[in-house]
């Protein structure tokens, strides 16, 4: 593979994209995750990468959040380029503080949410802007006090994440995710360990900010959500990306049969 | 009678207090160690815990006093029994602290620290803000046992002649052929440790205040 031509083709393409993953490999071991994964995302474009469990859809999100690295390819936010092949088609990640640059861009929600369970609401929410971005006290309360409202928990500011229910806690998380002012936000099949109805204030909540033209990245199983809110769906079954298109183009007439056969299983 | 008890019984609480002044933090540098990915760091932390969980306290007084004489022929003074005394104990508590903190540390559920990582936390504001706080309070338990063991193991300090409670207790009985003084030597430690139970009890309850 020519690497000098492909680091122009990068860089031409980044001109107005959020997120540039391109020709991303990632292995376990001896067993390859993602084969050469390219993926872009626009500013305001709500994306949703469905699959089958085990096809890589999680660990693209992980390599995107700088959770995983991956071997091979390049990953771009915005003209921030955070890894990048050599001449021999290794990836070469930028520095530490480059990537810590690249982390205040981006969010994440995690499926179990990982909230800090030892500080009330209030506090996950407040500490990251305090002591990673150095932010005043007064207008990250503030900020925090506003997230709380959209999420329709303003009562909660003081309560544990014990005490509330995984609905609620999912929202705090993706408030605690905004509290940052990421550029794009990436879910990690957000309501995957909720009953329907708390599926439904957490999913409630990303269509508000699908409205908004939030940036969103997100990897869930709810196929007529992704349907309703994303841009476009991307399919991905055994580390490549299979299909994708836009939303409901996808979901009621997809072209291949793997896509046709996974969603007949879900949409039945 | 009291009033000698009285002063060992200070000089007890010195031992044990510096012992885990010193301990404390050194077995959370030492569990940092045992945990290293570089190889020979983390086999040396490994014999040093192994050397000091698996020979006697006493001996390892005695070693530590008489080093210096009988190892390097140097004459450290009368001063040197309790500094020898302090030393060896946090050397010995610490190894104990490291594996009770490694423990904890290594309980944490992996989410917290991608959590903290991708909120952009720098690996030593992950371990103070958001993991420490957390493994404190899961040692609590582990970490009682070893400190009511530390006010019991002072009185090993009787080796070196340092004069605590348990030297005086036996100095007392010896010169009254009668030992009541053993008595109330051991009515003073019973006491000091239903307190620490008591203030470590208080302690696990304060941290009550979130569970998982």
């Amino acid at each position: 593979m020519n690497s000098a031509s492909e680091k122009t083709t990068g860089a031409s393409a980044t001109g107005d994209a959020l997120l540039s993953v391109r020709h991303l490999k990632k292995s376990f071991g001896e067993n390859e995750v993602l084969k050469d994964i390219s993926l872009e995302v626009a500013k305001g474009e709500v994306v949703a990468i469905i699959g089958p469990s085990g096809s890589g859809k999680s660990t693209l999100l992980r390599c995107a959040t700088l959770l995983e690295t991956f071997e091979s390819g390049s990953l771009a936010y915005g003209k921030l380029i955070i890894a990048e092949n050599n001449d021999k088609g290794e990836a070469v990640y930028a520095s530490k503080a480059m990537q810590k640059q690249a982390k205040s861009t981006f969010g994440l929600v995690f499926q179990n949410f990982n909230l800090f369970p030892h500080r009330s609401v209030l506090h996950n929410i407040t500490s990251a802007p305090m002591s990673v971005q150095k932010r005043g006290k007064e207008e990250v309360f503030a900020q925090a006090r506003l997230l709380l409202a959209r999420m329709g928990l303003s009562d909660k500011e003081n309560m544990m994440p014990c005490e509330l229910s995984g609905g609620q806690q999912q929202r705090v998380a993706i408030a605690r995710a905004l509290a940052l002012n990421p550029e794009v936000l990436f879910f990690d099949e957000p309501t995957s360990a909720l009953d329907p109805e708390l599926t439904r204030e957490v999913l409630g909540v990303i269509r508000s900010l699908a409205a908004e033209h939030m940036t969103m990245v997100i990897v869930t199983h709810e196929m007529f959500f992704a349907r309703d809110v994303a841009d476009r769906i991307i399919f991905m079954e055994g580390g490549v990306i299979v299909e994708e298109g836009p939303a409901s183009d996808l979901i009621t007439n997809p072209k291949q049969d793997r896509t046709r056969a996974f969603l007949a299983d879900y949409t039945a | 009678m009291v009033g000698m008890l009285g002063e060992g019984f200070i000089t007890s609480l010195q031992i044990f207090f510096l012992t885990l002044l010193g301990a404390l933090p050194l077995g959370l540098v030492v569990a940092f160690g045992r945990m290293s990915r570089f190889k020979p760091l983390s086999l040396l932390v490994q014999l040093y815990i192994s050397i000091m969980r698996g020979t006697p306290l006493m001996l390892q007084l005695m070693v530590v006093y008489y080093l210096p004489y009988f190892g390097f022929g140097i004459s450290m003074g009368d001063g040197y029994r309790f500094t020898a005394t302090i030393f060896a104990f946090i050397i010995n508590y610490a190894a104990y602290f490291a594996e009770i903190y490694r423990s904890g540390i290594q309980s944490m559920p992996h989410g917290q620290y991608e959590a903290a990582i991708v909120l952009g936390y720098s690996r030593p504001q992950t371990f103070f803000f958001i993991i420490f706080p957390q493994v404190v309070k899961r040692i609590l338990p582990p970490m009682t046992n070893e400190v009511i063991t530390l006010v019991k193991d002072t009185t090993l300090s009787f080796v070196l002649s340092v004069p605590e409670m348990f030297t005086q207790a036996k100095a007392i009985a010896a010169a009254q052929r009668a030992m009541t003084a053993f008595v109330v030597a051991g009515g003073f430690y019973y006491v000091f440790n239903l307190v620490v139970a008591f203030v470590m009890n208080r302690i696990e309850k304060k941290m009550d205040y979130y569970h998982e």
